[in-house]
């Protein structure tokens, strides 16, 4: 159940924006869409709504097979990055938009508004128009018209891609729990790493137009399938001839059986943390080395620029492929 | 919309002021008062003769008529073209889109003569085939609301195309999403979202329409108290020597005009700074 997509393809000319794709999402689960612009991720997320159409391919949500059945009859909802707020109507009135067009009776339609305007906590806010309330706002009211049609999923394309970076936070915390309470099977789109690996419960990393691999935040990042997958999750820095994160480093001012060897060549302190760059004097590897350790670890370490330190990847540090 | 700032007081912008100031008085109030003073030059005398005026009476009269088709017929497919030009990707749509600006750029005159030449009673292309049905089109009200309307065409897409492009597609696709149908978006979505813009076309059409002079007196026949509008008499009584009547009907129709659109800037709500 959840959704099935078996075969999806999309081309938009030359451009081939989803090539073969197939991918089940489980029912009630958070599951993010993650990868650089551009990669498809949107148009995936389009063709399940019935607002693009796929060249090939099936979707079938809930048991119920969508191909062929336009964006009204999906009973999904829809959040948008800018919010498509109805400018001429109230916030009450968004709400109750689809629910007006199902023609549910008055007494009803009130009812669910007043719940679900409590949900996003804009009850005071019922009457004003959209273009009185803040980004956050609108983007929640967005949030709560989607939801007032009880759709069978929930798709949310860049949610939070127009916010600034404080508000963002809040709402990522803020559906994390909203989703807890309603547990409608949603999907979120999103190029923010940081904002998938802590709101998702399962990941799809999509680029140029295929899958690059499904599973949990834990999963992705520890056991990252591909190149692609390590780097697009967090930063990695060549050690030898291996990828590998740079906290994952194991530093020593004393000679070890290291990979490379080197001079640290720059120093900067981020708040708790010490960023390097070791050189190696290895010559088949000339690039710089990053590595990241906590302020408290270089201090114990006895760590100063332009130190010789001999540099491996630490025992368990599971992220190392072949470069 | 961008904010306007005051402009500092400086002896540019004085003088800046002052020659839009002398341009629009020399070119437009200055003129149209002056209809209006010879107008008003005997008291009420020169309105009450031409109001009493059988002949100015039905002109008046089939001039409000072929106006307010026109404009329907301009105001339903006004909005349809636009959404076709807007929301459509078709092969020629460039070509419809310069199309439309075809009646602003050719002569009333030459409308009038290519309308007559397809829809003539005698040896028009169209025109002895619907006269054996009944239907009379040059020398004959549908043939002047034919004109008018031809003229008045870019009117309403002019205004709402751009709205339409502003506007984008998120909003309609949202209603769809949300269960709303095609016509149910159109009505409770985009309608409102191009009503101002669609309002504004409309009272210029309206404008337009009751002041067609060219178009309408090749194709009407000028048939005195039959098919002769308000413009033409107008021309015809200033030219018979009762420059008194043609003063007061022309005040009428400038009246008319002037008065729709005055209720329209006081109606438009202010443009709302954060339409977003």
């Amino acid at each position: 159940m959840g959704i099935e997509i078996t075969g999806v393809s999309k081309r938009f000319g030359d451009f081939v924006a989803l090539d073969d794709v197939s991918l089940s999402i489980p029912s009630g689960q958070l599951t993010a869409l993650l990868g650089p612009s551009g990669g498809g991720k949107s148009t995936l997320l389009r063709i399940v709504a019935g607002l693009e159409s796929s060249d090939e391919g099936q979707v079938v949500i809930e048991g119920r097979d969508t191909t062929g059945v336009p964006a009204q009859k999906r009973n999904v909802g829809f959040v948008f990055q800018h919010y498509a707020a109805f400018k001429h109507m109230t916030v009450a009135k968004n709400v109750a938009f689809g629910l007006e067009i199902r023609k549910r009776p008055k007494a009803e339609v009130k009812a669910k508004v007043d719940e679900l305007l409590e949900l996003v906590h804009l009850t005071q806010f019922a009457h004003r128009l959209p273009s009185q309330l803040s980004g956050g706002q609108r983007q929640r009211m967005a949030l709560a018209r989607a939801l007032a049609i009880e759709p069978s999923v929930l798709l949310l394309d860049e949610p939070f891609g127009a916010l600034d970076a404080k508000v963002r936070k809040e709402l990522r915390d803020w559906l994390r729990r909203l989703h807890d309470e309603v547990h409608v099977t949603t999907v979120f789109v999103t190029h923010d790493q940081e904002e998938a690996l802590e709101v998702a419960d399962s990941l799809v990393v999509i680029n140029d137009g295929r899958i690059e691999q499904v599973g949990t935040p834990d999963d992705l990042y520890d056991k990252p399938a591909s190149d692609f997958v390590l780097s697009f999750l967090g930063p990695v820095t060549t050690l030898g001839d291996r990828l590998i994160r740079p906290h994952d480093i194991e530093i020593s001012r004393y000679e070890q059986a290291a990979v490379v060897d080197g001079p640290i060549t720059r120093w900067t302190r981020v708040g708790f943390e010490v960023r390097l760059e070791v050189t190696p004097t290895d010559p088949r590897h000339p690039d710089p080395v990053q590595v990241v350790l906590t302020r408290s670890d270089a201090t114990a370490l006895g760590l100063h620029p332009g130190d010789h330190v001999w540099l491996r990847p630490q025992p368990g540090a599971d992220a190392v492929v072949h470069a | 919309m961008a904010s306007r700032t005051r402009a500092p007081r400086t002896a540019g912008a004085y003088v800046r002021r002052t020659l839009v100031a002398v341009y629009l008085f020399m070119l437009v109030v200055w003129p149209a008062a002056l209809v209006v003073r010879h107008t008003f030059d005997g008291g009420l005398e020169n309105l009450t003769t031409a109001l009493s005026d059988p002949v100015v009476t039905a002109a008046l009269r089939l001039t409000v008529v072929v106006a307010v088709w026109a404009v329907v017929i301009n105001t339903v497919f006004g909005v349809g073209i636009s959404m076709l030009l807007v929301r459509h990707e078709f092969r020629g749509r460039r070509v419809l889109s310069a199309l439309v600006d075809l009646p602003l750029s050719v002569s009333p005159v030459v409308v009038g003569l290519a309308l007559l030449l397809a829809y003539g009673g005698t040896n028009g292309v169209f025109g002895p085939t619907l006269e054996g049905l009944g239907l009379q089109i040059a020398f004959a009200t549908p043939g002047i609301v034919m004109a008018t309307a031809f003229v008045a065409l870019p009117l309403v897409i002019r205004e709402v195309v751009p709205v339409l492009e502003e506007v984008g597609t998120e909003q309609e696709q949202a209603a769809r999403s949300l269960g709303a149908g095609g016509w149910q978006t159109f009505r409770r979505i985009t309608l409102p979202s191009i009503k101002w813009a669609l309002v504004y076309g409309v009272v210029l059409s309206l404008a337009r329409s009751l002041g067609e002079f060219g178009a309408v007196k090749i194709i009407s026949g000028n048939l005195i108290g039959q098919t002769q509008t308000a413009t033409l008499v107008v021309e015809q009584k200033y030219q018979d020597f009762e420059q008194g009547s043609a003063y007061a009907t022309s005040f009428l129709l400038a009246l008319i005009a002037v008065a729709a659109l005055v209720v329209v800037t006081v109606l438009r709500p202010k443009e709302d700074p954060d339409g977003d």
